[in-house]
């Protein structure tokens, strides 16, 4: 259940959709509520609009915060300020914001990162992608993947950032962290 | 660029008095009316997906509104003639779920989207049941479907339906089982 409502999008936020699963071919009551198994996050290469390729597997190490976003969607604009701070606080504890624009315009993109001086690498996703993270279906949507490259959390629609960042430092303290090599 | 009176959509309450200010000018477009508010603080002057601040979709009139399962029953019936039911979303949601038969536009809150709507509808009746969908985001967030039913409402179309999304598409349709398609 999701809802613009923080306490909902809270709660919606324990859902965890298992990365092989086609969302759209699933029904809520096929799909785990709870992961049994934090699942790999599924990695994938691209091409960075404001930087160099994005390897999420060179991640590996850091706590990364995966925020499928659009220009034109409002909840996405509120978080992304957020975003861009909460990455200028955690740069150097191993924190790394990664967003996946679901745009249809690549040039409305260029444009936004313009205007709100991202400071975190910014691709353009596909539906391939949005399918194997379990189906991107209502934006914004964000994933916090642990340092072993697991899915953590995922968060659906627009989320008290206080909430993930306390999520943040909950995945810095484990020990699988600190204990994680940074590949860069 | 043509100025025309969008008074008549107050009156009827399609656009209220809390957004006349961002709707007093209309950019005519491929047949369709363009709301001028449909200009995206993200995007770049010039771009084609310039698009929106918020289009709050509660000027919708609760008349005009169809809940998802309304929807479902009128497309299991097979009931004739079908409602043209067409997408004002994201294509890469589009992609992964889309409601079958429905056709893909693009977000309405872009110049561009509001004149393939244009094409798209320019042959049919005014009397034409037309049903808008989006799903991108929690209903009050959505900025594609008040553009779509403006438009459709300038243009002279009697008989326009926007279906009710509370949250999102995978929430409120794919998860209560209702017929899902895939893929372009």
């Amino acid at each position: 259940m999701r809802s613009s409502g923080t306490g909902l999008l809270i709660a919606a936020g324990l859902l965890l959709v298992p990365c092989s699963a086609a969302r759209s071919a699933a029904s809520a009551a096929e799909r785990p509520t709870v992961a049994a198994a934090r699942p790999l996050a599924p990695e994938f290469s691209l091409p960075a609009l404001n930087g160099k390729q994005i390897d999420l597997a060179k991640y590996r190490g850091k706590v990364v915060l995966l925020d499928f976003w659009a220009t034109w969607c409002a909840p996405c604009r509120t978080t992304i300020p957020r975003l861009v701070k909460l990455q200028k606080r955690n740069r150097d504890r191993g924190v790394q914001v990664i967003g996946i624009s679901l745009d249809d315009d690549p040039r409305a993109v260029r444009a936004a990162l313009r205007q709100f001086a991202f400071n975190y690498p910014v691709a353009i996703g596909d539906a391939a992608l949005a399918e194997r993270y379990g189906g991107i279906l209502g934006l914004p949507v964000l994933f916090v993947i642990g340092c072993d490259g697991r899915i953590e959390h995922r968060y659906d629609g627009e989320t008290d950032l206080e909430v993930i960042e306390r999520r943040v430092e909950t995945l810095l303290k484990r020990e699988r962290c600190k204990a994680a090599e940074p590949h860069h | 660029m043509k100025t025309l009176d969008f008074a008549s959509l107050t009156r009827r309450g399609a656009i209220g008095f809390g957004n006349v200010f961002l709707s007093i000018a209309l950019l005519v477009t491929g047949g369709l009316a363009v709301p001028a508010r449909a200009a995206n603080p993200l995007a770049g002057s010039g771009t084609p997906a310039e698009s929106t601040g918020p289009a709050a979709p509660s000027e919708v009139p609760a008349t005009a509104l169809i809940q998802p399962e309304a929807l479902a029953k009128i497309l299991k019936s097979g009931q004739a003639p079908k409602p043209v039911v067409i997408q004002v979303g994201f294509h890469v949601l589009y992609v992964q779920a889309h409601i079958p038969g429905s056709e893909f536009i693009g977000p309405a809150s872009s110049a561009e989207a509001l004149r393939k709507l244009g094409q798209h509808v320019a042959a049919l009746p005014h009397t034409q049941l037309i049903v808008l969908y989006c799903g991108c985001c929690p209903w009050v967030r959505c900025p594609n479907v008040l553009p779509a039913y403006a438009a459709l409402q300038q243009a002279g179309f009697t008989n326009v339906k926007v279906l009710y999304i509370a949250h999102n598409f995978g929430t409120d349709w794919v998860d209560h089982g209702y017929p899902v398609a895939k893929g372009d």
